[in-house]
């Protein structure tokens, strides 16, 4: 016997998760195009949409409460909302760190780029597809997905380890590219960490499926 | 082996106490129906342990099998074992009157006795289960039943009352002092809530916490949050095809409200049957 009515709003509370997953997504994307084309006024519009990511995150957590309060969900039911209660933590989170990225792109403003941006857009192309996989996982229930996810990490770690590499000799050769270049390794290292936080949606994902909150491996950083 | 005796082993290997309460392959009929089949479980000492699972899958049965009070109903029998304190008290020679002063009960709806007063009352499971005690020595045992019911606050001034001119709530306590008269090791309760308003049904549960420290709880309900609240273990029951109830899962509550392993009790906690 189903029941239609907690199902129907269960159901709904996934989409929400996934519309707020693609918010975050578009300001990632946005964030790493501001910097790249040194376009300040779409930089400024991801600062201004990430209250928007705000907002869906604080209606999903209003949604879950409701939920848990009215339905006394429990077993799976209680999993996948408690599961989505820290999704949206995480996914909130990777909107600030794609405002401060557009914040940096703003304050490196006009100057002249320290070289052609390729590793920070390949860092954030990374990202956005393990964030798109992890939500995939979790809709589909799929463990193993959620898992090769996580493995994708490193991937993400390697491309922060060469920007930063990178940029430490741009400093090292001129110490006039200081700023820029310490600017840059920020925006590097708020992509590292919104991977990593990807990889929290996963291990949420695995919970919902084996009931056990495990780490699945810790990041390098 | 079968999936309720790993569960079985699992717990017994999870747990440093003793079981107070073992039954194995326990079996309840009435005349030929089988009501109850092939139960094994095993249950901690001062623990609340609560049964669960949809209306005639024979949880209130099984319980009236704990005490001997299963066979009080015409036709009624049980086979298989149940061991209290690791002696079966199925075995031939045992005094099911001895049983039930040892293993209490309490019933769906409050039943003080109308005719009596609340402290006869309390004293009135240790007169008919012939123990003899002083007057003195029978005060001083109501009013620690009732201070262990949480009653006696409520009572002290009106003991020579009818027990009937008590609330539903108060009343319930007033059997569960009653229970406690009688100094068993076990109570078993058959839904003790389900007549109550929430805040009375609050103050048992509230109650049968503090007492889960001295005495082992076996709990009847059908309301899940209740089991969810007041419970250390669950067993969920069901009924089969040939519409005898059955064991299918039986763990701590944390694990069965939060993961069970049976996909049947997934469903029946999380209200898809039932």
């Amino acid at each position: 016997m189903p029941r239609l009515d907690f199902e129907h709003h269960l159901q709904n509370l996934q989409e929400e998760l996934l519309i707020l997953g693609s918010m975050v997504e578009k300001a990632i994307t946005r964030s790493t195009d501001a910097l790249k084309n040194r376009d300040l006024a779409l930089a400024r519009q991801v600062i201004a949409e990430d209250l928007n990511i705000n907002r869906k995150r604080y209606d999903i957590e209003e949604m879950c409460i409701q939920l848990i309060a009215t339905q006394q969900p429990l077993a799976r039911d209680l999993r996948i909302i408690i599961a989505v209660l820290n999704m949206i933590v995480d996914l909130e989170r990777i909107g600030d760190h794609a405002e401060g990225d557009a914040k940096i792109a703003i304050m490196i403003g006009d100057e002249p780029p320290l070289k052609p941006y390729i590793d920070i857009p390949r860092m954030a192309e990374k990202t956005n597809e393990m964030l798109r996989a992890a939500l995939d996982a979790f809709i589909k229930r799929d463990a193993e997905a959620a898992r090769r996810v996580i493995a994708q990490d490193d991937e993400v770690d390697n491309l922060y380890d060469q920007v930063f590499r990178e940029l430490l000799t741009y400093m090292a050769d001129d110490p006039k590219t200081i700023s820029r270049a310490t600017r840059l390794i920020w925006v590097a290292h708020n992509l590292e960490r919104s991977a990593d936080r990807v990889t929290n949606v996963c291990e949420r994902t695995i919970f919902v499926i084996t009931g056990k909150v495990e780490e699945q491996g810790v990041s390098k950083y | 082996m079968d999936t309720m005796t790993q569960t079985m082993k699992a717990i017994a290997n999870t747990t440093e106490h003793k079981h107070i309460l073992i039954t194995e392959n326990l079996r309840a009929y009435y005349g030929s129906f089988l009501a109850v089949k092939d139960v094994s479980m095993a249950i901690e000492p001062r623990s609340i342990t609560a049964i669960i699972g949809p209306s005639g899958c024979g949880k209130s049965t099984l319980i009236r099998c704990f005490n001997r009070m299963h066979e009080v109903v015409h036709g009624a029998r049980a086979i298989g074992k149940v061991l209290l304190d690791g002696s079966d008290i199925y075995a031939p020679g045992v005094d099911p009157v001895n049983i039930r002063t040892r293993i209490g009960m309490v019933f769906q709806k409050p039943n003080p006795f109308p005719t009596m007063s609340v402290m006869e009352n309390v004293v009135a499971g240790r007169r008919l289960s012939s123990v003899w005690s002083k007057r003195s020595e029978m005060d001083e045992i109501a009013e620690k039943s009732l201070r262990q019911a949480a009653l006696w606050d409520e009572v002290k001034d009106k003991l020579k009352q009818s027990g009937a001119s008590l609330s539903g709530g108060q009343q319930q306590r007033l059997c569960i002092a009653r229970a406690l008269a009688v100094q068993p090791e076990v109570i078993l309760m058959d839904e003790p809530c389900s007549a109550l308003d929430p805040v009375a049904t609050l103050k048992i549960e509230d109650l049968m916490r503090t007492l889960a420290k001295d005495y082992t709880i076996v709990i009847v309900t059908h309301n899940m949050q209740q089991a969810g609240r007041v419970s250390d273990m669950t067993a969920f029951m069901m009924m089969g095809a040939d519409r005898a109830g059955s064991l299918v899962e039986y763990g701590r509550t944390q694990q069965i409200f939060t993961n069970p392993k049976n996909k049947r009790t997934e469903d029946y906690i999380s209200g898809r049957f039932g």
